[in-house]
């Protein structure tokens, strides 16, 4: 593998991973915006509880990211800043706002409801914004000569493939994090809060799945060269959907069977993982050598080589220490979460 | 205003709120080492008591230091594409360790407030001493961004190409330590004095000889011996930093003293506003000499005017007013904190006199404006360029044109960020007062954390 193609696998992989965390991070916070009324059922409580101690983490994957993007690429900073800066501008004031009040709501319980509709409202905004990065950079709507690039934003807002991403963004937002929720209110035996994110992935689910293909749809006509591409990987795209069925099993179990069954939310959550993977490779792959089409490549936007080494020396040693303690702080905290709510429970 | 200074503008608005809260955020966790390490030291629980709740302002304070640092990192890639370009094929290697810098002081945060009561002292001194150093290495690690800027190495343009890259050389530049190590002291000594002032204020509203008048009595204590001490070290590699300028950038230097002439017994000017008609700094105070002798150790020392450089390179003539607020008011700390400790010490007083706990009060604010005016002078006095004779400003702007929508947008972000935080602080404290912490505290087997933040 040359060392542009590992570089971009990085970069891909951070973009996946962080794709993943901020869904359930900003999908929580629709869902505790959806059910602050139903106090009994504990969604919110349990949607608010697994927000707090993810957004510090997240907030530092986007700078991580942004990060890993101008020092593998920095050839491609320039039209990717013009590009982006509008989107971008957004997004952080947002995110600004967002993580500022998760904050402060600690200490101010009377913030606790403004918060709710902040993380609620910005939840399902700057999904749809964030997503709109995968259009900016295959539809060909970054215009002009190296060093004066401008995003026509016209094209853009009157593009359907632009409008199909945003729906599929904010649907797999919702998708993936009441599977999540549902999975983690059934471990701290939460059953109502259970019952309610439950329904919601089996609604959200195969809304996302129609996303997704108007998604393709789109793409046939208005980028059809990406469109190919991840034709070439069409097996892989049918094993995908075949993760979706599986993960659908795994939640509509308790329709099919005549016994008690509480369907398997943690099967679900894998399944469902292993399927973006699987779509994301299938673009990611098929947008190569792109980084934006078609002014920047990835040989055309590639760091210098020794500084290619020195910063892929310092990812290895770096997440060599981070991860394993990440690990260990996050299963201290999922187990006090738990404890919390057990506590709760009985003191009730 | 054209769009350069719009995006100067920009995103200077946003280091001027993000250097408060970062310096502040470097600063306390180096008082609740200290405070940590007292109570071993004296096993008075009231110590713990003041680690408490500092630990709980930085982690309110971190709600606006951590989005605004997200916005920093975000929109210097969208507001100085070009330069960000140089930046990461030459110098990315600071911002990728501090990412990891940043997540050990998290996950250490984390630890050291979730399970401080369950795990033993030591560990708690550990895990607040990787606090500490993550937070210190962020700060070090992007200020070496700055020296970088205006020292450049490890690289060359060749016909508009960037060649002979050696990132460690360009990590290792030559003012990497002065400038990283000024950055690491002046913010150990304004959070000295950002606690100093609360502290000297709550001892002003409360009366002598009550329990919370001597809790707040001991943290000013603590507070002038360490102001004392990093401020005087902040003197020492201010001087150095000087010298620094004096060999690097010399325009800069001269800038900042409105120094026109080249000559040497240069003397050095106090106070005053440089006059860019006449040639001089109208209503300062001279000191003959002196200038010379600050920058190479000798009064024949020559120091370069500003006339013999092309004027298109003078930094603005405003710097000299930055430059010098920023050493008046180091100095008027470092004397403040020595009188403080003389009476207290040599005089063996009991407490301080009114009109000194209000010039502590006045300590803090003007630690943090001395930040802004240092942060500001290095970085105006340093245009045209973003590195030094490498690369202008103007070519690494963005060419996007329209940012007053979004500057706006920004300024309005951050007013609520900043009225909130001083909201929530208020509110905060107001419902957990001192007292209660040290009832608390005096309990067994009472959580004094709350398991948040």
């Amino acid at each position: 593998m040359s060392d542009a193609l590992l570089a971009i696998t990085l970069v891909w992989g951070f973009i996946f991973l962080y794709a993943i965390m901020a869904s359930m991070d900003f999908g929580a916070g629709f869902w505790a915006m959806t059910y602050i009324k139903k106090e009994e059922t504990n969604a919110t409580k349990i949607a608010n509880s697994y927000l707090s101690p993810t957004w510090e983490v997240t907030n530092t994957f986007v700078v991580g990211l942004v990060i890993a993007i101008y020092s593998l690429f920095p050839g491609a900073v320039f039209p990717i800043g013009v590009a982006l800066i509008v989107p971008a501008s957004l997004i952080l004031v947002l995110l600004c706002i967002r993580s500022a009040f998760l904050v402060f709501s600690h200490s101010v319980d009377k913030y606790e409801k403004a918060l709710t509709y902040i993380s609620g409202l910005t939840g399902l905004i700057i999904p749809g914004l964030l997503i709109s990065v995968l259009p900016i950079t295959h539809l060909g709507f970054v215009e002009g000569m190296r060093g004066n690039e401008e995003l026509n934003l016209f094209k853009l807002f009157t593009s359907p493939n632009e409008y199909a991403f945003v729906g599929f963004g904010v649907m797999s937002t919702l998708f993936l994090s009441s599977l999540l929720l549902s999975d983690y209110s059934k471990q701290a035996d939460e059953m109502k809060a259970y019952k309610i994110y439950r329904r919601d992935a089996m609604i959200t689910g195969p809304l996302m799945l129609v996303m997704a293909l108007l998604v393709m749809l789109t793409l046939r006509n208005e980028a059809n060269w990406i469109y190919q591409g991840m034709m070439k990987n069409s097996a892989l795209l049918f094993i995908s959907l075949i993760f979706f069925i599986i993960s659908g099993i795994a939640l509509y179990l308790p329709y099919f069977s005549k016994q008690e069954v509480k369907g398997m939310p943690r099967l679900a959550v894998i399944a469902i993982i292993i399927q973006y993977l699987i779509g994301s490779y299938v673009y990611g792959i098929a947008h190569l050598p792109y980084i934006i089409y078609p002014n920047v490549t990835i040989l055309s936007g590639f760091t210098d080589p020794t500084s290619f080494r020195a910063v892929f020396a310092t990812y290895i040693v770096g997440f060599a220490i981070l991860v394993p303690g990440f690990y260990y702080f996050w299963s201290i905290f999922m187990k006090d979460q738990r404890r919390k709510f057990k506590r709760r429970q009985m003191s009730n | 205003m054209d769009h350069i200074q719009m995006a100067r503008a920009m995103f200077g608005t946003n280091m001027a709120v993000h250097i408060i809260f970062a310096t502040i955020g470097v600063g306390l966790p180096m008082m609740m080492l200290a405070a940590e390490l007292m109570y071993q030291r004296t096993k008075d629980l009231q110590y713990v008591v003041m680690a408490k709740r500092w630990t709980k302002t930085l982690g309110v304070l971190l709600g606006v230091g951590i989005p605004t640092g997200t916005i920093a990192g975000v929109q210097l890639s969208l507001l100085w594409p070009g330069f960000m370009e140089v930046i990461g094929r030459v110098m990315a290697l600071p911002f990728q360790i501090e990412i990891y810098a940043f997540m050990v002081e998290a996950l250490f945060m984390s630890i050291y407030v979730y399970a401080a009561e369950k795990i033993k002292p030591w560990a708690r001194i550990v895990s607040l001493f990787f606090v500490a150093f993550g937070a210190l290495a962020s700060a070090v690690l992007i200020s070496n961004v700055h020296a970088f800027e205006g020292t450049p190495a490890g690289f060359r343009f060749e016909n508009g190409e960037i060649v002979d890259v050696d990132p460690w050389a360009a990590f290792f530049n030559p003012s990497f330590l002065v400038t990283a190590g000024h950055t690491a002291l002046t913010a150990y000594t304004t959070g000295a004095f950002v606690v100093a002032s609360v502290a000297a204020y709550k001892m002003l509203k409360n009366k002598y000889g009550t329990a919370e008048f001597n809790f707040h009595q001991k943290a000013l204590r603590l507070s002038i011996v360490l102001g004392l001490v990093f401020s005087f070290l902040t003197a020492l590699n201010g001087h150095a930093t000087t010298q620094h300028l004096y060999r690097e950038q010399p325009e800069k230097l001269a800038a900042a003293e409105g120094l026109f002439e080249t000559q040497d017994h240069a003397g050095l000017t106090l106070f005053g506003y440089t006059d860019r008609e006449a040639q001089e700094v109208k209503y300062g105070i001279e000191f003959p000499w002196l200038l010379s002798f600050l920058s190479g150790n000798s009064f024949d020392t020559v120091v370069t005017g500003l006339n013999d450089f092309p004027e298109e390179y003078w930094p603005p003539l405003y710097v000299h007013i930055l430059f010098n607020a920023m050493v008046m008011i180091g100095s008027g700390l470092i004397a403040l904190a020595l009188f403080a400790l003389v009476w207290n010490k040599w005089l063996k007083k009991e407490t301080y006199p009114k009109w000194i706990l209000w010039l502590f009060v006045a300590s803090g604010p003007l630690s943090v404006i001395s930040i802004e005016c240092g942060w500001i002078f290095a970085c105006t006095g340093r245009q045209p360029w973003t590195i030094y004779r490498m690369l202008t400003t103007e070519d690494s702007v963005t060419s996007y044109e329209n940012l007053g929508f979004l500057f706006t947008m920004f300024i309005i972000v951050y007013i609520i960020l900043c009225v909130s935080v001083v909201f929530t602080l208020l509110y905060y404290f107001k419902r957990h007062s001192v007292m209660d912490d040290i009832y608390k505290a005096e309990q067994k087997g009472v959580r004094l954390f709350d398991s948040n933040s």
